[in-house]
């Protein structure tokens, strides 16, 4: 049992994943060898290169000490949550991702709302309408959502609900909370679309092999009411490949969202990683994939706990997670 | 409750319907629709410059962004080049990438999946090490990263894709492979005292063949995708190439004046896409099925 209890389960699972992060710091750390021609040069983004310049810089670096020591005091600095400067307008990286923080945010939470507030009920009544003009039409849409990614159905919805019919802003993030809820619309839907597919997918899948087992048979012999046996039996064993995915899911919604930003052109997080990328901004390129890699890594450990809330089974080990 | 009964097919893709009812059954529409629209775009790809009204980069300066009209049947972009011919050429490069990232990467994951999968023990754990490794990354950032940095532009791309893909393509390998060991045929090759090789090879490697083959199609429709993402955000084919993402790119800033220039290499990404992934679903209910 006390192996088994939560708390150690957490820690332990805290643990394993510290290899795993520095492993992840180290690619990121190596992303400034990995640019072509002299670190030095890469890192003195558009400054003049003269030789004292390249000099401050070699020495602001340790780009003179060997890799592994270079790379053991970066990390001392991120360890303190100092990522360093952009290399255009020298802006501490920290704040430049606190900025941008607060709408990928709101963007990801809205567009997660989207993808399972509308792909789960979808996939429901896929399952239960099995073989039927409306399962195939959801099924039909699961395929576009997969299939779509989120900068062209941005667009699409770019086009008919910004231009075309003038219902919601073509560009902005709004001020205020409904204000912002208003702007962010079209970008949620074309981040939650690309993403529902896969729920669709995954839910109508496990409901329709939940349908078919023996309890839900008996139920219906019994004679509970349908609505009952749908959602406080079905739905729930339904829905935990469901959250087996979730890491595919956060993977599709955070990929989505630096489509979706750049599509409507949102100072969000994602661009800035574009936009970081586009100009070879090393330090502000390694701390947003450091964080974004990170919040990756303890999202599947939350994942995993979660899952042996739903069935405990799995934190005894008698099924593989 | 019996715990003994994994769900370890609840994750397959499924669509079209229940395979088990459409064994015997014809072919559904929708697969020929795929059909003939993969077989247009397949034709496109090859001899796209030959069909395309306009020469993909004839460039009409004064004419500059138009709607479209009987010359221009999707209007023209910002440097008066025709939208349909950009979209008709823009074929090659949409299927020439993922049919090298599909291909890659299931050469390399075949291998990797056969040996963890069969050989066991040393090979398996380190091979399913990296395999979860690289599930714990954020892939499609990792390839946006990578490609920014290191440049290299389309073929960067596409080897990094390449990787990606065979993290995921490795372990459906593997699975396959470690559902075919313990059936008798390959008990008695064994017996036989047939080399581990062969048995892999030539003994094991054709059974998992189809299954390889669908997901190598699924593969391709994500690859599509991926690489029209890069495109789009200005990482993947260089600038001025008659690409679907780079279009996208290049033309959302004109949706009010041509709106063509943007939603039709949108809708040529989605359709094509789409009618990969019913063709390999379809082929993954086929072969599952049999």
């Amino acid at each position: 049992m006390r192996d088994g209890s939560l708390p150690a389960y957490v820690l332990r699972r805290l643990v394993a994943a510290i290899p795993l992060l520095l492993l992840i710091s180290l690619g990121v750390f190596a992303l400034v060898n990995l640019a072509p021609g002299d670190p030095a040069r890469s890192l003195l983004g558009s400054r003049q290169a003269s030789p004292e310049t390249l000099a401050a810089i070699r020495e602001q670096y340790n780009l003179d000490e060997p890799f592994i020591v270079q790379y053991l005091i970066w990390l001392r600095q991120v360890v303190v949550w100092d990522l360093g400067r952009s290399i255009q307008g020298s802006e501490l990286v920290t704040s430049m991702i606190w900025q941008r923080l607060p709408l990928t945010v709101f963007l990801g939470v809205y567009g997660s709302l989207v993808a399972l507030g509308i792909g789960i009920p979808l996939g429901v009544l896929a399952a239960y309408k099995q073989g039927s003009e409306v399962d195939r039409g959801v099924v039909a849409i699961g395929v576009i959502g997969v299939s779509a990614p989120a900068f062209a159905t941005g667009i699409f919805l770019l086009y008919v609900f910004g231009v075309y019919l003038g219902w919601f802003p073509i560009f902005g993030q709004g001020e205020g909370f409904v204000d912002k809820v208003w702007h962010l619309t079209l970008p949620a839907f074309a981040l939650g679309i690309s993403v529902m597919g896969l729920v669709i997918k995954i839910t109508r899948a496990s409901m329709i092999e939940e349908l078919h087992k023996d309890y839900v048979a008996f139920a219906r012999a019994r004679g509970l009411a349908s609505r009952r046996i749908t959602t406080s039996y079905v739905l729930r064993n339904a829905l935990i490949p469901v959250v087996t995915a979730a890491g595919l899911i956060v993977v599709g919604l955070l990929t989505g969202a630096v489509l979706v930003e750049v599509t409507f052109g949102l100072p969000g997080l994602g661009s800035l990683l574009v936009s970081a990328v586009t100009q070879r901004d090393i330090p502000v390129i390694q701390g947003i994939v450091l964080i974004l890699a990170s919040f990756i890594v303890l999202m599947h450990i939350g994942i995993d706990v979660l899952y042996t809330l739903i069935d405990p089974r799995i934190r005894f080990g008698r099924v593989e997670a | 409750m019996k715990l003994e009964e994994a769900p370890a097919s609840a994750a397959i893709p499924s669509a079209i319907g229940e395979a088990s009812l459409l064994r015997r059954k014809r072919t559904p529409l929708t697969v020929w629709i795929a059909m003939v629209f993969v077989a247009i775009v397949i034709v496109c790809a090859a001899f796209g410059r030959q069909i395309a009204p306009y020469p993909p980069n004839q460039q009409d300066l004064l004419l500059g962004d138009t709607s479209p009209s009987a010359e221009h049947w999707a209007g023209t972009d910002l440097l008066g080049r025709d939208v349909l011919s950009r979209t008709i050429v823009g074929a090659r490069t949409a299927l020439v990438g993922p049919a090298v990232v599909a291909a890659g990467a299931f050469a390399i994951a075949t291998l990797l999946g056969l040996m963890a999968g069969y050989l066991g023990g040393k090979a398996d754990s380190v091979v399913m090490r990296w395999v979860d490794f690289m599930f714990a990354l954020p892939g499609p950032l990792i390839a946006i990263v990578i490609v920014g940095v290191v440049g290299g532009g389309f073929w960067t791309a596409v080897a990094v894709l390449v990787v990606l893909f065979t993290a995921p393509d490795t372990r459906i390998v593997r699975s396959a492979v470690l559902e075919q060991r313990p059936l008798p045929y390959i008990e008695a090759a064994r017996t036989l005292g047939i080399s581990r090789r062969r048995i892999m090879f030539r003994h094991i490697f054709p059974n998992i063949l189809p299954l390889i083959a669908a997901y190598v199609v699924l593969d391709f429709a994500f690859a599509l995708v991926s690489l029209a993402g890069l495109s789009f955000l200005g990482l993947g084919v260089p600038p001025g190439t008659a690409d679907w993402g780079r279009m996208l790119f290049e033309n959302r800033t004109i949706l009010l004046t041509n709106p063509m220039a943007a939603l039709l290499p949108a809708a040529a990404i989605v359709f094509t896409a789409a009618s990969i992934n019913v063709l390999g679903d379809w082929t993954y209910e086929r072969m599952s099925a049999r």
